[in-house]
Formats: C-alpha cells, sequence, structure tokens
C-alpha cells in the first residue's frame, strides 16, 4: 500500500516535469500550428542562462525573470531567423529546421558549458513531506506549473493577442485580411513558448540535474502528455503529462518491467493516435475554405 | 682448398650481407602510423552526448601527450593524438576508427571509451590486427586473450569490483536482503552478474529485488521506491554519475536507510555526490584503486601536487575535482610506459607484446599497494581496489586493499 501511494506521488512529480514542458509544445502548436523538436533543447540551453547568472551572484528570482526575457527575445529571434524562411515550404520542412534546432543547441550547450553534470539551485525548501511521499520541492514545482497553466489559459480566452495568435495560426490568409499582423503574432508565439520553456527547465533543473541532455528523455513524455491532453489544451497537456508520469511508474511496476518504462509512453500515444486523435481535451481544428 | 675458402668468404659476405640489412631492418621496425618522429594514436570519446561527463578522459590524454611531446616525445618520437567525438554512439564509433585505421593509418586505437562503443569496434580490429589497447570500459568480456589477442582492458572489471562488495557482504553483513539497481545493458548487467558469482549459491536466498533503468529515463525514482518495498536492507547501484546521483538523492528523500554499494562508474564527489546533495550521501559504501582528488589525506602528496600543476597548466582548471582526469591521466601514463618498453621496435606485434608484460608497474595516482600487471593469458592489468565510505565530503577508506579475482 506504501508502496502504491509512493508510485503514485513519484509519478505525479515526474508528470509535473513533463506537464512544464507539454505546456511550451502546446503554446507553440497554438501559435504556429507547428510541433517544435527543439522546444526541450531551447528550455535546457535557457536553463544554463539562469545558472550562469545564479552563479554570477544573482538572487534566483531575479534571474528567473532576466532568462524569462532573455528566453523570451531568443525564440522571436529564432522564429524570424530560421524559421520564416520555411514558412510556406511543407510543413515538413519546418520539423526539420526544428529537428536542426534541437542538435545545435545541445552541441553548443555542451561547448560553451561542458557536459558535466552541475547542480542547479532549488527555490523551494528541500523537506520531506506526507511521510516521505513527496518533498516541497516536487509540490513548489506543480505549483509552477499550475501557475503558467493559469496565465496561459487566461492568456488565449480572455486577451486580444491571445486570440489574435490563435486567429494567425488557424487561418492566417483570413487574419490577415482582419488586419492582424500574422508575422507579428508566430514571433511572438515562439518567445512565450521559449519562455514558458525556460520556466520548465528552471524547474526540473534541481531535481534531474543540469547538463546539456537533461531534456532529451523528458521530451517524449512531454510529448505523450500533450497529445493525451489534446495538442491545443493547456489543461489538458498538465493532465496529460501527469497521467503519463504516474502511468509510467504503476505499469512499470506492477504490470511489466521497468525496461519497459520508455515504451509504455509510446504505446500511450499510438493508443491516442488511434483512438482519441483530439486528446482527452482537445478540438479538433475545424478549416473553412 | 682454394675453392673452399672462396666459399667461406662468399659465406662470410652473405652473413655479413644479412647481418647488415637485419641490423638495418631493426633500427626502423615500425608498424603503420609510426616514423622515426612521430607515433600516431587514435581515440574515440564522448565530448557530446549522453555520456559526456567522460570526455574529460580525453581531454586528459590530449594534454598529458602534448606535455610529453614538449619534452622531447618517447625515444624522441611525438606523439600525435587523433582524438574524435563518437558521442557514445556505436555506429559512430566504427565510422570514426575505420576512418583513423584506413585513412589516418593510426599505429593503435587507445583508451577508445565505453562499453557499446568498444563492442562495435572489437572484431574488425581484431580481424585487422590493430591493438585495441586499454579500452575506457570495466566490462568483463574484454579480458580475452585468447579470441581477442589485440584487445587489451585496463580498469578493474566491473565484475571483480562487484565481487568485492560480495564478499564484503558475505563477510559483515551475513543476513543481508539485497537490492540491486543497474543501468539495462553490458555494463550494469557484468555488476548483477559479478555480484550473482561472488554470492556464489546464498546469491537466490540474498538477492531480493533487481530493477533496471534506461539512459533515456528522466528519472529512476519509480524504481527506488521499488527496490524500497521489496525490504531490502543493501542496495548495490550500478549507475553513471546522473543516476546514480539521482539514487543517493532519492534513497535518502523517501527515508530509507540501506547499506548503500555505489559502483566505481559513479562515485566522483565532484559529479554525484555534490549534485545529490553531500549530507544525503553519508554512509555510502564504493570501491575505489585510484586517489581521489578531493581527498585531503592525497592533497600534500608530491604525486598530487605534480597533477595538480598538470591540470592548472593545461587549462583543466575546472575538472580538478573529477576523478575521471586522474584516471585518464593514469591511462595516458600507462600507454606512454608501454611505448617506451617497446624502444625502437614499434610493431603493433611487439607493442600488445610489452603491454602483456607489465609486472608490478606503479603509477603515480593509483592507490598504494596498487599496481599494473598483465602476462600472455591475463589482459586485465588492475585486479585490487580497496572500499572506502562517504563521510560527507569524500570518501575515507578503510580496510586492506582487496583481490577480487
Amino acid at each position: 500500500m506504501h508502496q502504491l501511494l509512493q508510485q503514485i506521488f513519484s509519478g505525479l512529480a515526474a508528470g509535473a516535469i513533463y506537464a512544464s514542458l507539454a505546456l511550451a509544445l502546446v503554446m507553440i502548436y497554438r501559435a504556429t500550428n507547428l510541433v517544435n523538436f527543439a522546444q526541450g533543447e531551447m528550455a535546457m540551453f535557457s536553463t544554463y542562462i539562469a545558472w550562469t547568472l545564479v552563479n554570477a551572484g544573482l538572487p534566483f528570482w531575479g534571474a528567473f525573470l532576466i532568462t524569462l526575457a532573455v528566453s523570451f527575445l531568443g525564440g522571436m529571434a529564432i522564429e524570424r531567423i530560421v524559421i520564416r524562411p520555411v514558412e510556406n515550404a511543407p510543413i515538413l520542412a519546418a520539423v526539420v529546421v526544428t529537428i536542426g534546432l534541437l542538435l545545435i543547441f545541445n552541441s553548443l550547450a555542451g561547448w560553451i558549458y561542458s557536459y558535466t553534470l552541475q547542480e542547479f539551485p532549488s527555490p523551494f525548501p528541500d523537506r520531506p513531506l506526507f511521510g516521505a511521499l513527496m518533498t516541497t520541492r516536487d509540490i513548489g514545482v506543480i505549483a509552477v506549473t499550475l501557475v503558467v497553466l493559469a496565465v496561459l489559459f487566461c492568456f488565449f480566452r480572455f486577451t486580444t493577442t491571445g486570440l489574435a495568435m490563435r486567429a494567425a495560426a488557424q487561418n492566417p490568409e483570413s487574419a490577415r485580411l482582419c488586419g492582424i499582423h500574422v508575422g507579428r503574432m508566430l514571433a511572438i508565439g515562439w518567445g512565450l513558448a521559449a519562455a514558458i520553456g525556460a520556466v520548465a527547465g528552471i524547474m526540473v533543473a534541481p531535481a534531474l540535474f543540469l547538463d546539456p541532455n537533461m531534456m532529451s528523455g523528458v521530451l517524449l513524455y512531454a510529448f505523450t502528455g500533450a497529445l493525451i491532453g489534446g495538442i491545443t489544451s493547456p489543461v489538458g497537456a498538465v493532465i496529460g503529462g501527469l497521467i503519463v508520469g504516474v502511468t509510467e511508474n504503476l505499469v512499470g511496476t506492477y504490470l511489466i518491467a521497468s525496461q519497459l518504462k520508455f515504451t509504455v509512453a509510446l504505446i500511450l500515444i499510438i493508443l491516442v493516435l488511434l483512438f482519441r486523435p483530439n486528446g482527452l481535451f482537445g478540438t479538433a481544428i475545424v478549416r473553412r475554405v | 682448398m682454394r675453392a673452399k675458402q672462396r666459399l667461406l668468404r662468399g659465406l662470410c659476405a652473405a652473413a655479413g650481407l644479412m647481418l647488415a640489412t637485419s641490423s638495418l631492418h631493426a633500427a626502423g621496425q615500425y608498424g603503420p602510423g609510426v616514423t622515426d618522429t612521430e607515433i600516431k594514436i587514435g581515440n574515440t570519446n564522448p565530448y557530446s552526448g549522453p555520456a559526456s561527463s567522460y570526455g574529460i578522459n580525453g581531454k586528459v590524454h590530449a594534454a598529458y601527450f602534448a606535455m610529453i611531446n614538449e619534452r622531447g616525445g618517447i625515444n624522441g618520437r611525438k606523439i600525435n593524438y587523433i582524438t574524435r567525438d563518437d558521442s557514445y554512439s556505436p555506429p559512430k564509433t566504427v565510422e570514426l576508427v575505420r576512418q583513423m585505421v584506413e585513412q589516418d593509418q593510426v599505429f593503435l586505437l587507445f583508451a577508445t571509451l565505453g562499453t557499446p562503443p568498444n563492442m562495435a569496434i572489437h572484431g574488425y580490429l581484431n580481424d585487422n590486427k590493430v591493438p585495441q589497447l586499454f579500452v575506457a570500459t570495466g566490462a568483463d568480456q574484454w579480458n580475452d586473450p585468447k579470441h581477442f589477442p589485440w584487445t587489451m582492458m585496463w580498469l578493474p572489471s566491473y565484475g571483480i569490483e562487484s565481487r568485492i562488495y560480495a564478499n564484503y557482504i558475505l563477510k559483515n553483513l551475513p543476513n543481508a536482503k539485497i537490492a540491486v539497481l543497474y543501468q539495462n545493458d553490458d555494463y550494469g548487467k557484468d555488476y548483477l552478474n559479478g555480484l550473482r558469482a561472488g554470492l556464489g549459491d546464498k546469491a537466490a536466498k540474498m538477492i531480493v529485488a533487481t530493477q533496471s533503468y534506461e539512459t533515456t529515463d528522466p528519472t529512476i525514482d519509480s524504481q527506488v521506491v521499488a527496490l524500497q518495498a521489496s525490504g531490502a536492507d543493501v542496495l548495490l547501484t550500478a549507475a553513471i554519475p546522473k543516476f546514480a546521483a539521482q539514487t543517493v538523492r532519492k534513497v535518502y528523500d523517501i527515508g530509507w536507510k540501506p547499506t548503500h554499494f555505489l559502483n566505481s562508474v559513479g562515485n566522483s564527489v565532484g559529479t554525484v555526490m555534490k549534485p545529490a546533495g553531500l549530507e544525503k550521501g553519508v554512509g555510502t559504501i564504493s570501491a575505489t584503486y585510484i586517489m581521489d582528488p578531493t581527498d585531503p589525506q592525497w592533497q600534500d602528496t608530491p604525486e598530487y601536487k605534480e597533477w595538480l600543476a598538470f591540470m592548472n597548466n593545461h587549462g583543466l582548471s575546472a575538472n580538478v575535482t573529477d576523478v575521471q582526469a586522474a584516471i585518464g591521466y593514469s591511462y595516458a601514463q600507462t600507454l606512454v610506459e608501454v611505448l617506451k618498453m617497446c624502444g625502437d621496435n614499434l610493431t603493433r606485434e611487439n607493442v600488445m607484446k610489452q603491454a602483456a608484460s607489465l609486472h608490478n608497474l606503479r603509477l603515480p595516482l593509483l592507490l598504494p599497494g596498487i599496481t599494473l600487471s598483465t602476462s600472455a593469458d591475463d589482459f586485465d592489468p588492475i585486479k585490487q581496489m580497496q572500499l572506502q565510505k562517504f563521510d560527507g565530503t569524500t570518501w575515507k577508506l578503510f580496510g586492506e586493499v582487496l583481490s577480487g579475482s
């Protein structure tokens, strides 16, 4: 019984990590209709920026805000420089570009910061909770993920920019005719996704330790989470991430050997795509021609 | 009479000529990649990718050979060290090694890193009779001179280390219930099998749970929780630094207090114990054969000071707490020693012969009492280790030097 609870709570802690990156994936998909394979590596790179700032003596939250700003601008710059030229090319071209970005950021981080494992400070105290089922740190990660979720939800639901961004992603031609600056919307979308990724990276680094490969394993689980929730829904991404974390632990412990945990995520992706392509909370994107 | 004399003279001349040519030949007994001024050595290291924390090994070799070259080289020959990044990816290793053997024409492959990458080039190098000298992996299978006479290991094998733990457990914790966490590949399984072999017929009873992880797993928390639930009071962790650090932390966080044996692959203070949280690793036991650079008891020795000066002079100051840097240094010293032993007979056959005749070779950073020995049928130079316990700042050696064979 104790083990079951512990597996569930460990799963929730891991799920929160997946969820935080899944949010960034949803953000970019909502804003640009594109899956960004480099999202994890961009988040990792942002985390290194935060790490540099903290090591330079800045207080944690100061470094956090600067990193978010730098990541936002960096994300916009990436959109301008490498995504815009393939804007009108087939979707595959953009996907290949994001895979290229993945490799570039990974190698760049290794080149600049070396591949040595670094410890990253956590803004939350490190105390066991509920009879050592979780630590205060895990709760902190979940809380921050929920805050990001709330901000995102309000942004898309209640702000004109959010609405304009959705319009620009779904139907660029009509949006342009309505007076929306589509290019700017896409750039802001990339910037926001990069900033959300930075939050994810900074939150998971104390748990996974910072190295250039920190996010490579997380990305696939985050994809699974985002897909389960329906790739368009922020709420779905968080719930999806948590589902993946818990399912992976329970199935890995009680049904199959832990060697197959990774496979569980892949099977979940296939099942969702087969039986519920829009995920639990996603809406089918309907386009009028 | 005269005919006999002439025959004799002719024979003498012929013999003289033969002597002359053979001695001429001896001056230039070179294999591929060797000239009067240069010895070309090939290497692959993971400078990027999941195992990149080990890339420091290659950097230290390069710096050490540069230092040897500055001092005039080995018997007047400079080492041309070609080291390439294989990202710990076997297909890449194959491509790079073929390139080094066939295009760059290296004399030998030295300290290629990682079990899977070395597996991938094992057959190729042995088929082509290219020395695969001092592989940087501890898998048991490398010590097989009968079938693979061109491959030699260096590290104490994982099996030997695991047997040392098994002997300790049998002697000091006879009623232990053992849990094992291992990386799901040959490296991790060598530890598991070594433990089983060391425990003998008690293995089935004493090992109560095993869990494995993949290098793609973001965390190993679930595995640690499952192992705790087995009721084990001894934990053996065979994991690389990232997962070793996570294990030390998780074991502490869930309030589990087993006697924790942590493999030497992931016991660096700088890259494992510090990220995990120093207080969380107190009491952890590991085995070692090398002076840990963070251990204050070595820091006044001339051997340590020389190494530190070497590191600082070659732009490697950031890595002076990493035991891997001490290991890479010792690897390079071993190769230099073997090349010196070869004299002017730098053929691939002779380099293997010399490497297989090390006799109690002492290296500065090995623990006192530990030496390298090899023979024609033993290609595992280091077979001794000593146990150590983590006290919250550094590893403290205890007991005697143990042999695991």
